[in-house]
């Protein structure tokens, strides 16, 4: 269980270096939506092992840094 | 605030019932000095009153003895969020290396005196407080940061600085600063970016300023009013703390009462009393009312019938939507129009963002327009329904709390007001959105990119 969990993933989204551009939504839209603006809204951060390289792809996809995956905080 | 109306919230105030509920003068603590001489307390006064700073009890560690105190004594912090004190004075005392203390006096929130008129009235509680929380968590740096805006303020506290160091009363030199006076500028993490050299505007977190503030090192950031209490609890001891108040919120607080009272201004009351007594503080309402603005553009609209009874501690307000606040209480008068007054709150916070993450920049001002049309013009159903979906949206999504803080009084507002809402819907703005509004909302615009250093 323990390794389990630390193996688990989540999003983290710096709010202040998004632009709205926008691409992660396209590539993980089971965990993200965007904003009438075009602005991401995280439905979960957790994300499960089946999504973890999607996750990637979105995370490389953003033209700004601004998502990131962090080990999830037990 | 400007010092013209800290003038005003300063007159000579009713005296509060001595109940037995507090032990200072006038059941006061905080300014007790106030109600004894009727002047600002200058050094002399201060030491006459209270002794010398009692550096010995607040050891860094912990086994600190201040520390401990201030845990026993249930302080929270005064600035809004009502953080327990003792666990923040902790993990900063429990950071690696030497620690920064930083007392924030911004007070940005338009309808809040309270911080204003503690360091005009008591100021020497406030430095006390910084020196007594700086050897407690070790500090080696400490700072006072103050609106840019307040000159007549950072005079004031140059002068009472100046006579410490003449008479050596800190172990450590107080650094004042003078910030841009902006709303999310008294945030603490735009303190911490603006003193490493930054704007003053919210940082994304974590790390959080108690792991890595000022200088990459362990940062406590105290409202000036929590350093005041923790000066007075060093002294006297949790058990003389506990005497105000109630169990679950001990100790007494500084509250500006606005809006239909009959003695407008900042008055000390204990902690936990029903928020009809707190306005009884002020002479009680001048007229029948309709709501109560409980923490100010921060804080939540209640219904009067429901928020009168309801006593001002963190958990009680918790169970209705709304929270203390930085201590406001704006009583809103039947004949004004909630509508239109929330309105001028949400174009205020709109213009007031940071202007740095999506929610701020067209989340909020699409909320301000909806609302500006639902109390001033017209809005038909398809358009609230827009207004609720984008109000639900605002939440949670920001680097700072600016949105969600704005989420709140808009969808608390949609809620207290819900009758309102339905005869605008049908009929139109009603005749009292030409009275004079109740709250007091500053104008200007929205900052510039380089009006933030």
């Amino acid at each position: 269980m323990a390794l389990t969990r630390s193996n688990e993933q989540s999003l983290r989204l710096d709010r202040i270096a998004c632009e709205g551009h926008g691409a992660c939504a396209e590539l993980l839209p089971e965990l993200l939506s965007l904003d009438e603006w075009g602005f991401p809204i995280v439905h979960s951060a957790t994300v499960p092992p089946e999504l973890a390289a999607h996750a990637r792809r979105a995370v490389a996809a953003c033209p700004v840094l601004a998502l990131r995956l962090e080990r999830a905080r037990p | 605030m400007t010092a013209e109306s800290v003038h005003e919230s300063t007159r000579p105030m009713p005296a509060v019932p001595a109940d037995g509920s507090a032990p200072g003068p006038h059941g006061t603590r905080l300014l007790s000095g106030w109600f004894t001489t009727g002047r600002a307390a200058d050094l002399t006064d201060h030491l006459d009153r209270y002794g010398p700073l009692p550096l010995d009890r607040a050891r860094r560690g912990h086994a600190s003895p201040l520390i401990n105190a201030v845990e026993e004594a249930g302080l929270t912090g005064r600035g809004g969020a009502a953080f327990p004190t003792a666990r923040k004075l902790q993990a900063v005392a429990d950071g690696r290396g030497a620690a920064v203390v930083v007392a924030n006096a911004m007070e940005s929130e338009p309808a809040s005196a309270k911080d204003a008129t503690l360091l005009e009235l008591a100021p020497h509680l406030v430095l006390d407080g910084i020196a007594l929380a700086a050897r407690a968590v070790g500090a080696r740096e400490a700072h006072l940061c103050v609106a840019r805006t307040r000159q007549h303020q950072v005079h004031e506290l140059h002068a009472a600085l100046a006579e410490r160091e003449r008479r050596r009363v800190d172990p450590l030199p107080v650094r004042l600063h003078e910030l841009p006076h902006h709303y999310v500028s008294s945030e603490e993490s735009a303190l911490v970016r603006w003193l490493n050299g930054g704007d003053a505007r919210p940082l994304s977190t974590p790390p959080r300023p108690f792991e890595k503030g000022v200088g990459k090192r362990p940062t406590l950031i105290d409202n000036v009013e929590t350093l005041a209490h923790l000066a007075l609890i060093a002294r006297y001891g949790p058990a003389w703390y506990r005497e105000a108040g109630t169990p679950d919120a001990p100790g007494t607080t500084l509250v500006t009462l606005g809006g239909a009272v009959r003695h407008p201004g900042v008055y000390e009351a204990p902690m936990g009393a029903p928020i009809g007594r707190l306005l009884a503080h002020g002479g009680g309402p001048s007229e029948p009312l309709s709501a109560v603005l409980v923490g100010g553009f921060f804080g939540s609209w209640l219904p009067a019938e429901q928020a009168l009874p309801t006593p001002f501690t963190k958990q009680d307000l918790a169970a209705l939507g709304a929270g203390p606040g930085a201590g406001v209480l704006v009583a809103l008068p039947q004949r004004a129009c909630g509508l239109a007054e929330t309105a001028s709150v949400l174009a205020f916070l709109a213009r007031n963002g940071a202007q740095q993450c999506g929610p701020c920049r067209f989340g909020l001002p699409a909320v301000a327009e909806d609302f500006a049309a639902l109390a001033f013009g017209r809005l038909d159903p398809d358009g609230l329904r827009r207004l609720e979906r984008r109000v639900g949206l605002l939440a949670g999504r920001g680097a700072c709390r600016h949105p969600d803080g704005a989420s709140r009084f808009a969808a608390t507002a949609l809620r207290t007001f819900a009758a309102d809402v339905e005869r605008h819907l049908h009929h139109g703005p009603c005749p009292a959105v030409h009275h004079e509004p109740v709250l007091h909302v500053p104008t200007g615009s929205v900052p510039g990119p380089d009006e933030w250093r």
